[in-house]
């Protein structure tokens, strides 16, 4: 049986359609998509992401720890800075993309996808073998609500009473609310202003009620969260990265810090920097209505070469569109088709956004 | 006279033609339509076969013909404008067909079969 969140009986009590993801069941949409989408886009929406794993590394190897399992540099930084990038096996293979939170000197929150908890945990475990951490997995002491939109600050301020006009983007901070502690940071998977709050389940609760009751926020699904972050560039583990798709490919070496003293996968993710890679990740434009979805081929004067990882008709923009990896020697502006089923629709190689951010920084 | 299949097609009978297009539950089931994926006219049609899809947001749905016929007509309005079929999935068919095999019809459900099926 799946696992569920804090607010599964919300989700049912609103009619949502409730399907398996990463190991829960989750909301996948309340009224529609589209709605939902441009309810982010426009106004405010908050999805339950409670299902997203958190674990706790402390002690007085956590900082190089925490530079050794993960691509980015979290040296030095001050207290409340969140970075982003990936875990990587020693051939450069994605083991998971994850937020991680700098909380204290020698204190990091780790965030990552609900389903590669058991995976990571596995990973983190047993790469800590010769450090001197402690590691406190708290997927499940935690809920998390995204509140997000170009309307969130105002809703987090008035309607939940959490003061964050001056948290900056990629920041942290924590509240203490009757003595629980709760983190808020200003983050998202969407593309717009947004925060995401971490505290117990209780509070959760609480303040998805607050929300609801005052109807400045709309429930969002995981529906449209996959169809606001593809728009954006956003990459989802499982289709845009992997332990066959590295950050390299994918296109996200600068979130790989070739600088640092070492970090598991540095070798080999500088080797794939610096002689190239066979296939890379690359947006297409289709010149028809029709969707490309994970998995269908991309084709060149009807030879394969390639395969789409997320497609879709966008919905802030009336377009096809799809991401998928292709090989290295297409250029930007190369001509395509994609095979949906029977047909073959031309398609431009183009960057893999389609929408611009609405980043508050 | 409209009858309605196990995958959730219709066909409404007009004479020697058929209409076929999802139905009502069809539609909701799926939510946002994006995209309908049509056979050209003249082509061959058989029953319960692959002649088109239907994409919604999230994902792409074969149809499956309820009849057997030849393709005289296809409703040209869904290619730009997919989301007719949330609106009235009844009215938006997606192909005319000329009916090949009028027998058919008899394995199909009949609409008050249908819905009391599919609530």
């Amino acid at each position: 049986m799946n696992k569920r969140t804090c607010l599964y009986d919300r989700h049912v009590a609103l009619g949502a359609l409730v399907q398996p993801f990463g190991g829960f069941d989750m909301p996948i949409q309340y009224s529609s998509i589209i709605e939902e989408h441009n309810a982010v886009r426009q106004h405010c929406g908050v999805f339950d992401v409670s299902h997203m794993g958190e674990t706790f590394i402390s002690g007085e190897d956590a900082e190089r720890f925490v530079n050794h399992i993960f691509t980015n540099d979290v040296t030095g930084a001050p207290i409340g800075q969140i970075f982003y990038g990936m875990m990587c096996y020693p051939d450069g293979g994605t083991v998971d993309d994850l937020l991680v939170y700098k909380m204290g000197e020698q204190l990091y929150f780790l965030v990552i996808n609900a389903a590669n908890i058991d995976k990571d945990m596995e990973w983190i475990m047993t790469s800590a073998e010769g450090f001197n951490v402690n590691i406190d997995h708290c997927s499940e002491r935690y809920g998390q609500l995204a509140v997000q939109g170009p309307e969130a600050e105002t809703v987090m301020e008035e309607v939940l009473q959490i003061p964050c006009k001056d948290l900056v983007f990629y920041t942290a901070k924590t509240l203490n609310v009757d003595g629980v502690e709760v983190i808020v940071s200003r983050t998202g998977y969407t593309g717009e202003d947004g925060f995401e709050i971490y505290g117990s389940h209780e509070y959760i609760v609480n303040q998805w009620d607050k929300l609801m009751e005052s109807g400045r926020c709309k429930p969002c699904g995981l529906g449209c969260r996959d169809t606001l972050r593809f728009e954006v560039g956003l990459p989802l583990y499982g289709d845009e990265l992997s332990q066959d798709i590295s950050p390299v490919m994918a296109g996200f070496s600068m979130f790989c810090k070739f600088d640092k003293p070492e970090f598991i996968g540095k070798e080999a993710l500088l080797k794939q920097k610096t002689e190239g890679v066979a296939r890379r990740l690359r947006g297409l434009m289709l010149d028809d209505r029709a969707v490309p979805r994970h998995g269908y081929k991309v084709l060149k004067d009807g030879v394969e070469v390639g395969e789409v990882t997320t497609g879709y008709r966008l919905i802030s923009v009336d377009q096809s569109c799809a991401v998928a990896l292709v090989d290295s020697s297409l250029k930007l502006g190369d001509r395509v088709e994609v095979q949906i089923r029977k047909k073959t629709f031309p398609a431009t190689i183009v960057k893999k956004k389609f929408y611009d951010k609405h980043y508050k920084k | 006279m409209t009858y309605f299949s196990e995958s959730h097609e219709y066909v409404r009978v007009e004479g020697e033609f058929g209409y076929v297009g999802i139905s009502d539950y069809a539609q909701k089931q799926l939510g946002n339509i994006v995209y309908v994926d049509m056979p050209d006219v003249d082509d061959d049609v058989e029953v319960g076969e692959v002649f088109g899809a239907v994409e919604s947001v999230k994902a792409a749905s074969d149809l499956l013909s309820p009849v057997s016929g030849t393709v005289v007509e296809v409703n040209e309005s869904l290619e730009d404008s997919p989301e007719l079929i949330n609106q009235d999935a009844n009215e938006n068919w997606i192909i005319k067909v000329k009916l090949s095999d009028p027998s058919e019809l008899e394995s199909l459900m009949d609409e008050d079969t249908y819905n009391s099926k599919n609530q």
